[in-house]
């Protein structure tokens, strides 16, 4: 199978994980990715992370988003290396940036300057909070992103105080919809500048909640019990059990309640009340459901056709037969022959995954090469 | 300026959140997206009224998920409906669907048969978790994906409960998957002709969203990720990064240098952490610290100081706050979409800019079957 990016290369300024994220996608849909880097220290997320948490002499982290990338070290304030970019910005199909508003601009890299010197270049930039107003010029940091955006109100219960959501959602979110924008592009067959801000892509992740607040402009409303989505009703959540936790999703509480043996819960006929008395009737699950196994109540639920699930960790998915059908996982080797396990693209085409053995580049891996290339 | 999607025309059986937000993304690109719906009832989200709001009949939700398309009401139990749909199908470049394994079979609208009428088609199918294994059966629903996927471990603090994400990330991101598989598939038939079937699924969503702390624990001995105990924002993050009570609200901070923001907030103790691994290892201590410290003054006073040397720092906005800033409302991030019978409903926009444009669109979601009349007079029936 021809990957559907095939033949197509990607300029890559961009560091961190927003950009990155979606220079990964397009690698793995089958683009070749340059990754410009500071000729010293390299993207910031090779170091930053604890050391504990490196695999070889990098992050992980790293280690996971830059894996089919080449790296090619550049000083963006030597003449030199500039002139090297505009070569390589002249040949390739994308551009892509995630500094701050302005930076761009002042190494005369921006899109009005790439059109120049390739009239169909696709320049697709992620900013923080937008290129106007008061925000622009803070830093586009995800956890920054989660607290400005309304976020940390949607998670855990009222009593948590604002939580934030464990990973780097803004980042993930922004840089996902930047490659929309891109392969958008890809089919317009003319220069096009691509931007997304964190910030949108924060707003729109929270499409609902903010649509219905536009609505009745009533304050989200977590909950306390067993919280796990402000706008939906019970027995949505997850409950402790004797030996761990399930999940449920949406159902009918008499139902629950019959399948359950939990008499309290069958006098909630009424399903305005599932909402509406959400808490009372979470009360009387959770308590419930601590008095047996998480096996004990799947086995009955799940006949039932009941939505629930067992809550897993990392170590229980990995070796959990549903999750080895999926093959997420992949192995892939740096230049010198280290390997490592990572997941692989979301996506299939064909019934096919698409995969790679190539790993993350050593900082300047491709430098020679790639100026060979293209000097 | 012409939006890069016009002309290509989107069929969408797919019903609730994932299948619909990627058609929703689509439209926002310009192509026409026409829902194929049950004559009765339609779309089940319709139906799926989260806090009981609804306008003109449908839930808010779908409004929000379906606005900019248009709606053909088809049984696709009956031979003669099937028979307009794959007229429309020869028409159409995307198909999109979210049923279970099998009736797109029987009903004779798998890829293989719609390669038959539609050869370059692009045709996309959403599924909880694949269609193998001893999950296939298994309900897709966002709540179950992410408590089986390992997410619920990585929110909230250590002594708490497992925390589902407050959001239905799992639907958000395989939708935002199929629609990069469907446009990538798109840019492919540009190219060289050909169509292409693209495949996701909730779980392969959810375990690519955790790639990166996967990754980490695939590969530095297995170890579960741990949650701090204090201010928990992101289990692989050492201090000070989460969120801190202030004598008023709350404020965000981010990494950060702990010697020289102790010196800036004048807070003692902090600069005996020098390294990476001490900001990370003495975590909980470092945050109890600076937890005392930041409650004795105000956000807007913390902010100030933290501001000023280029600290990652935020304030912690609700709803109602967020909505009075001056970048938000530079944004324009809310819309007015309205329907022909002047029912209207107050959304978000695409987040994508092109050109420096933002994309908006004044068309609301549709009333069931309200482009059966239309579309069988485009098709000449």
């Amino acid at each position: 199978m021809i990957k559907p990016l095939e033949g197509l290369t990607v300029l890559d300024f961009s560091q961190f994980l927003s950009g990155p994220s979606a220079t990964l996608r397009l690698a793995d849909l089958g683009a070749r990715i340059i990754k410009i880097e500071h000729f010293e220290k390299g993207d910031i997320t090779r170091n930053i992370y604890a050391p504990h948490l490196n695999i070889g002499d990098n992050s992980a982290f790293f280690q996971a988003i830059n894996r089919g990338k080449e790296s090619l070290c550049a000083d963006l304030k030597n003449a030199n290396d500039i002139e090297l970019i505009k070569k390589i910005a002249a040949k390739v199909d994308i551009v892509v940036s995630n500094f701050r508003p302005g930076v761009m601009d002042r190494l005369g890299l921006n899109f009005e300057n790439f059109k120049a010197i390739n009239p169909k270049v696709i320049y697709a930039e992620i900013n923080g909070y937008g290129s106007e107003g008061p925000w622009r010029d803070k830093p586009g940091q995800d956890l920054l992103l989660q607290a400005v955006s309304g976020a940390t109100y949607l998670t855990g219960g009222n009593s948590d105080g604002p939580t934030p959501m464990g990973l780097a959602i803004a980042d993930n979110l922004a840089g996902a919809q930047l490659v929309q924008g891109i392969l958008a592009a890809l089919m317009a067959d003319e220069a096009m500048h691509v931007e997304v801000s964190m910030l949108e892509a924060m707003l729109d992740f929270q499409f609902e909640p903010l649509t219905l607040y536009y609505q009745d402009g009533e304050a989200i409303d977590r909950g306390d019990q067993n919280a796990a989505h402000a706008l939906v009703a019970a027995p949505y959540g997850l409950y402790k059990t004797q030996d761990g936790y399930i999940a449920l999703a949406m159902g009918a509480i008499p139902i629950l309640g019959k399948l359950l043996d939990c008499d309290p819960l069958l006098s909630y006929e009424d399903p305005a009340s599932w909402f509406a008395k959400r808490d009372e009737i979470k009360l009387i699950i959770a308590s419930h459901l601590s008095t047996q196994t998480s096996r004990h109540w799947l086995s009955i639920l799940e006949p039932a056709d009941i939505w629930c699930a067992e809550v897993l960790d990392w170590k229980r998915l990995i070796a959990h037969e549903g999750f080895k059908a999926l093959n997420m996982l992949q192995t892939v080797s740096s230049s010198d022959g280290d390997t490592y396990q990572t997941t692989r693209c979301p996506i299939r085409f064909d019934d096919q995954l698409l995969t790679s053995i190539k790993g993350a580049p050593k900082l300047g891996e491709h430098t020679p090469f790639i100026t060979e290339e293209f000097q | 300026m012409r939006l890069p999607l016009e002309g290509i025309t989107v069929l969408e059986f797919s019903q609730y959140l994932a299948g619909p937000y990627a058609g929703l993304r689509l439209a926002d690109l310009g192509a026409r997206v026409i829902k194929i719906e049950r004559p009765k009832g339609g779309d089940a989200c319709r139906q799926l009224a989260t806090k009981n709001l609804r306008a003109d009949g449908d839930s808010v939700l779908f409004h929000t998920i379906n606005r900019n398309k248009e709606s053909f009401a088809a049984d696709l139990k009956c031979s003669h409906d099937v028979d307009i749909v794959k007229k429309l199908i020869a028409k159409a470049d995307v198909i999109t669907h979210n049923f279970r394994p099998g009736i797109m079979e029987r009903l004779g609208l798998d890829f293989a048969s719609i390669k038959e009428i539609k050869p370059d088609i692009v045709y996309g199918e959403v599924s909880g978790y694949g269609s193998e294994g001893p999950w296939k059966n298994k309900p897709g629903q966002d709540l179950l994906a992410q408590s089986l996927s390992g997410l619920t471990w990585v929110s909230n603090d250590s002594d708490k409960a497992p925390t589902p994400f407050g959001v239905a990330v799992a639907d958000m991101l395989c939708g935002t998957h199929l629609a990069q598989g469907l446009l990538a598939a798109l840019v492919k038939r540009k190219r060289h002709g050909v169509g292409s079937k693209v495949n996701v699924s909730l779980m392969e969503s959810i375990s690519d969203f955790q790639f990166e702390g996967l990754t980490t624990f695939l590969n530095t001995g297995e170890k579960l990720p741990q949650r701090s105990n204090v201010s928990n924002a992101h289990p692989y993050i050492g201090a000070p990064y989460g969120i801190y009570e202030t004598a008023d609200n709350h404020i965000a901070i981010s990494m950060t240098n702990l010697t020289s923001l102790g010196e800036v907030i004048g807070c003692k103790g902090l600069d005996t952490y020098r390294s990476p691994q001490e900001q990370f290892n003495a975590r909980d201590e470092i945050k109890i610290t600076l937890a005392n410290h930041l409650k004795t003054r105000t956000t807007r006073e913390w902010l100030d100081l933290m501001e000023a040397k280029d600290f990652w720092c935020s304030p912690v906005l609700d709803y109602d706050q967020l909505t009075q800033e001056d970048t938000y409302k530079i944004l324009e991030i809310e819309q007015t979409v309205t329907r022909d019978n002047g029912v209207s409903v107050k959304t978000t926009r695409c987040p994508i800019r092109l050109n420096g444009k933002k994309l908006k669109s004044n068309k609301a979601s549709p009333r069931l079957g309200s482009a059966n009349a239309y579309l069988l007079e485009e098709l000449g029936i």
